[in-house]
């Protein structure tokens, strides 16, 4: 019942940020179609290990599409050629017998390659650390019921709160912008009533951090929400800009 | 002879625990139940604000417990050391816990109330749990909710604008808050917020791809950690005033399991080794809604859901003749009629149906399964959603459960509004783990375990949605309090350096381990020797016990242990990244958590919760406790390497409860 095929495999290997990297390529049979993306790359590493040959870095863990953690820019995109996934979740059965698949590292300046196809991605901590929270101390808060939210907004919300901050967004942007990223935190915030009183605060402090560690501007091409695994939507950062706007005419 | 007392001996030592040295304090505080919280707090002792400064806490993880108990903690003006393996804070396996989060609030007025919950939290863990712990987890379960909500987690709503709640299982009431299928990941992000903002406070300071590999311990005290650089290999040294393990579960000591790829035990091996105790290790839960295995390559498993029970019905054809076909790919599910559709949970369990706690869905599973009527490869059973569909419409289906669909989707080909999900038991969490008192503090004075990694709350099996309350309630309302009852003493205790002897020589023992393992120059990956172990632990360790399953398990350990130290293959170097090296020195602490489980699991002569001895069953095959002589908690205490543990009992009272029977059929 189970399908086999064989793959090359061309992968992207750099001993570290200032070093020279270059492509390198294996060939891989018996794969079964059942099989994840990562795990195929866990067979391909067996084998390096095998042969005493270090093996492939790459960043992963949850391997259920929700820790933001694994990254590969594969064929071109950010996590595959599978529209609305990471790549822990995407499956061998969607390549072809023989196939070439080329796998490179999210690629930013602001994400320095750590080795192989693991990056630095702590700019995004530091951008959540200028702003992205509600000022509160644990202990105070009312009831929870006292304040109702509409469910249209509680929705809205959560749709933007989806985000994982795995970086696809930068990746996958020509400028390496990070605008998606922030806008989707900036949202979450915006809607819900516990957001507003930081509000402008929050907006111009996470852009200003966003723009000091050096991701690059936003130029409306969407590339960022179209290969975005959880289909963060460009809304945000309509939402985003006007919010920064004010902002700054508040200020 | 079906008693394991005459040959524990061989494995442990069970007699000790009758002296004096080895009697354990769990310091529960006097008076009725529903006061000993608020006696607690009322008299412990406090420190005050000029003194939080001065005192150093390390905190070692930073999932749901990690991150709450750092930031509270920094915004109280402690100075804070938070520590994970991952690249951020945010990627913690919490981040995966998908249904919800239990809490008493009765917003939907179906009769909840703290005792319940407390009630329904004893009875669900089968009665080997600490009483006064759970009912002050259940009394915290409120102040959660209401705090995840100022910080902006975006928790699913009425059209009202109130909150919603669902329903897990091992209750009668809706008390379950959800954000959709992300339930982990909204309270994780929440309380990564909250960190951040004291990161930026600098009160707490974050350090990313930092593993812990040693406990350092002065004067009887634990006062720092040795940890390794994950980029560079570098060993470093930290020091505190006190440490905080919130380290999460030992799970994939079965290899395969619903954990990361990254969750380890190690954590409480190490305090096992400086004279913490590991407790009701036994006690691993077997999750009854995962996608099944697929093959020889597969690295975790994935979970589904427990909501998905709220109206997905479970079965298994009713006449082995379709099993077989189906399993031989000559009929499909849908061609099986209602009235040849066996479910059996419904048929067992009418009380609670579907919704029965997950031990007794997964055994029930297991036992369809090994009398032949699995279906797939005949390790997987149904969970049908035809009958949701016809009652409530596939666009309401679609709404409470699209993103699980589409991930079950994507991993099994299969279209779940067409064709029943085929589902089988994989482990999920660990009930056991580091022993603590009612401070949450283990053994050894100063070191404190929180959320999955200490035993306290869940008994022989946790309920669904009560992970994520008990992470936050230990992080968030009791450790910040507890902890100040031991800092207060420490408030004259200057900085302490790491250049101290005993530093120098927790960082000579990890390095010379290293080198160790280094040197073994084998054949075999890390990955290799676990799997062997994973088998091991899942074909007589797992779901169903026998005393013979146990001691050929504890022989098979010993046989994986001798592979591991004579043919392991680390490729690559030691002072540099290498994730080899970090999966060995994972590997082998699972090699002494694997086989702690299997001597307490024998020592265990019952069933209870989630550990089910075959040879203690009644006549319909339901688990037969024996409260006369295992209503305990069953501690061990390290004796060093190859040497054999000490059991120590933590006996249990139950006063505001009664115990009895667990029963969910009527």
């Amino acid at each position: 019942m189970e399908h086999t095929i064989s793959v090359n495999l061309k992968i992207w290997r750099q001993r570290g940020p200032k070093e020279k990297g270059q492509f390198v390529d294996y060939h891989l049979d018996n794969v079964s179609t059942g099989s994840s993306f990562l795990e195929m790359l866990d067979m391909l590493n067996q084998h390096l290990v095998e042969q005493g040959e270090e093996p492939v870095v790459f960043d992963n863990d949850c391997r259920e599409g929700i820790c933001g953690m694994c990254s590969l820019y594969i064929n071109g995109h950010p996590h595959g050629p599978v529209q609305g996934i990471t790549t822990c979740q995407l499956h061998m059965r969607k390549f072809n017998d023989g196939d070439t698949i080329t796998i490179e590292p999210w690629r930013s300046a602001a994400f320095p390659v750590i080795r192989d196809l693991m990056v630095n991605r702590n700019a995004f901590d530091q951008i959540q650390q200028a702003g992205g929270y509600v000022s509160f101390n644990c202990g105070g808060a009312q009831d929870a019921n006292n304040l109702p939210i509409s469910k249209a907004i509680a929705d809205e919300a959560m749709d933007s709160a989806t985000c994982i901050g795995c970086g696809a967004c930068v990746a996958a942007c020509k400028n390496g912008s990070a605008m998606l990223f922030v806008s989707a935190k900036v949202s979450q915030f915006a809607l819900l009533p516990q957001g507003q009183v930081e509000r402008k605060r929050r907006a111009r402090a996470m852009v200003r951090k966003m723009d000091e560690l050096g991701f690059g501007n936003c130029t409306n091409t969407g590339a960022c929400a179209a290969e975005c695994p959880k289909n963060i939507s460009l809304s945000n950062i309509a939402r985003l800009n006007r919010e920064f706007i004010k902002a700054k005419c508040a200020e | 002879m079906i008693d394991s007392t005459s040959i524990m001996p061989e494995f442990a030592d069970i007699e000790s625990y009758k002296l004096p040295e080895y009697q354990l304090d769990s310091k529960i505080p006097e008076g009725p139940i529903a006061e000993k919280w608020t006696n607690y707090k009322a008299h412990q002792k406090l420190v005050n604000p000029a003194n939080k400064r001065n005192l150093d806490i390390i905190v070692v993880g930073t999932g749901l417990a990690g991150s709450s108990a750092a930031s509270t903690l920094g915004e109280m003006g402690f100075n804070v050391y938070n520590f994970c393996i991952q690249d951020s804070p945010r990627r913690a396996h919490s981040i995966a816990a998908q249904g919800g989060i239990n809490a008493a609030k009765n917003y939907q007025n179906d009769g909840d109330s703290v005792y319940r919950l407390f009630y329904d939290t004893v009875k669900g863990g089968d009665f080997r749990s600490r009483e006064a712990n759970v009912y002050r987890l259940a009394e915290v379960s409120n102040n959660i909710i209401d705090q995840c909500v100022e910080q902006g987690v975006p928790f699913a709503r009425e059209y009202g604008g109130l909150l919603a709640n669902r329903s897990f299982g091992g209750a009668q009431v809706s008390r379950t808050f959800y954000a959709k299928g992300q339930t982990g990941q909204q309270l994780l992000l929440g309380a990564y917020a909250s960190l951040n903002r004291q990161i930026q406070k600098g009160t707490v300071r974050s350090f990313n791809r930092r593993e812990m590999l040693d406990i350092v311990i002065i004067d009887g005290r634990a006062r720092g950690i040795i940890v390794r650089n994950l980029i560079t290999g570098e060993i470093e040294r930290y020091a505190a005033h006190a440490v905080v393990l919130a380290t999460g579960g030992y799970g994939r000591a079965f290899f395969l399991s619903t954990n990361a790829m990254g969750c380890n035990g190690s954590a409480a091996i190490q305090a096992f080794k400086k004279g913490a105790l590991l407790a009701n290790l036994a006690f691993t839960q077997i999750h009854p809604t995962c996608i099944p295995v697929h093959g020889e390559d597969q690295s975790k498993l994935t979970l589904m859901s427990e909501s998905l029970r709220n109206d997905g019905r479970i079965w298994v054809p009713k006449k082995k003749e379709d099993a077989e076909a189906i399993r031989a790919g000559q009929k499909k599910p849908t061609d099986i009629p209602d009235e040849d559709r066996d479910f059996y949970l419904e048929r067992r369990y009418p009380a609670f149906g579907n919704l029965c706690p997950r031990d007794i869905a997964s055994r029930a599973a297991k036992e369809r399964c090994d009398a032949g009527y699995g279906v797939g490869t005949g390790n997987a059973v149904y969970l049908d959603f035809k009958y949701a569909i016809e009652r409530l419409g596939e666009d309401v289906v679609r709404d409470r459960y699209g993103n699980l669909f589409d991930m079950y989707q994507m991993i099994s080909d299969d279209n779940p509004y067409e064709t029943p999900m085929m589902i089988f038991p994989a482990s999920h969490y660990t009930m056991g783990g580091i022993w603590v008192d009612y401070e949450l503090q283990t053994s050894v004075k100063g070191l404190f375990a929180i959320g999955e990694c200490n035993f306290s709350d869940h008994g022989g099996n946790r309920l669904g949605a009560s992970a994520l309350m008990q992470g936050l309630a230990d992080g968030y309302f009791v450790l910040p309090y507890t902890m100040q009852n031991y800092l207060s003493d420490q408030i004259k205790v200057p900085r302490f350096s790491t250049d101290a002897p005993e530093f120098e020589a927790a960082e000579k023992a990890v390095r010379e381990r290293i080198e160790k393992l280094m040197a073994i120059k084998g054949t075999k990956s890390p990955d290799e020797i676990h799997k062997r172990l994973g088998h091991v632990m899942w074909n007589f360790v797992g779901m169903g016990r026998t005393l013979q399953s146990l001691v050929k398990a504890l022989g098979e350990i010993e046989e994986v242990r001798k592979e591991f130290y004579s043919d392991l293959r680390i490729v690559g170097s030691a002072d540099d990244l290498n994730t080899e090296l970090e999966k060995a020195l994972r590997l082998e602490d699972f090699l002494v958590i694997a086989k702690m489980m299997a001597i307490d699991a024998l020592n265990r002569n019952e069933s209870c919760g989630a550990h089910f001895r075959e040879e203690y069953q009644t006549e319909d095959g339901e688990a037969k406790r024996n409260d006369q002589d295992y209503m305990y908690v069953s501690c061990w205490k390290y004796t060093g390497d190859g040497a054999k543990p000490i059991l120590v009992k933590e006996p249990l009272k139950y006063e505001a409860i009664k115990v009895q029977t667990r029963n969910y059929k009527s």
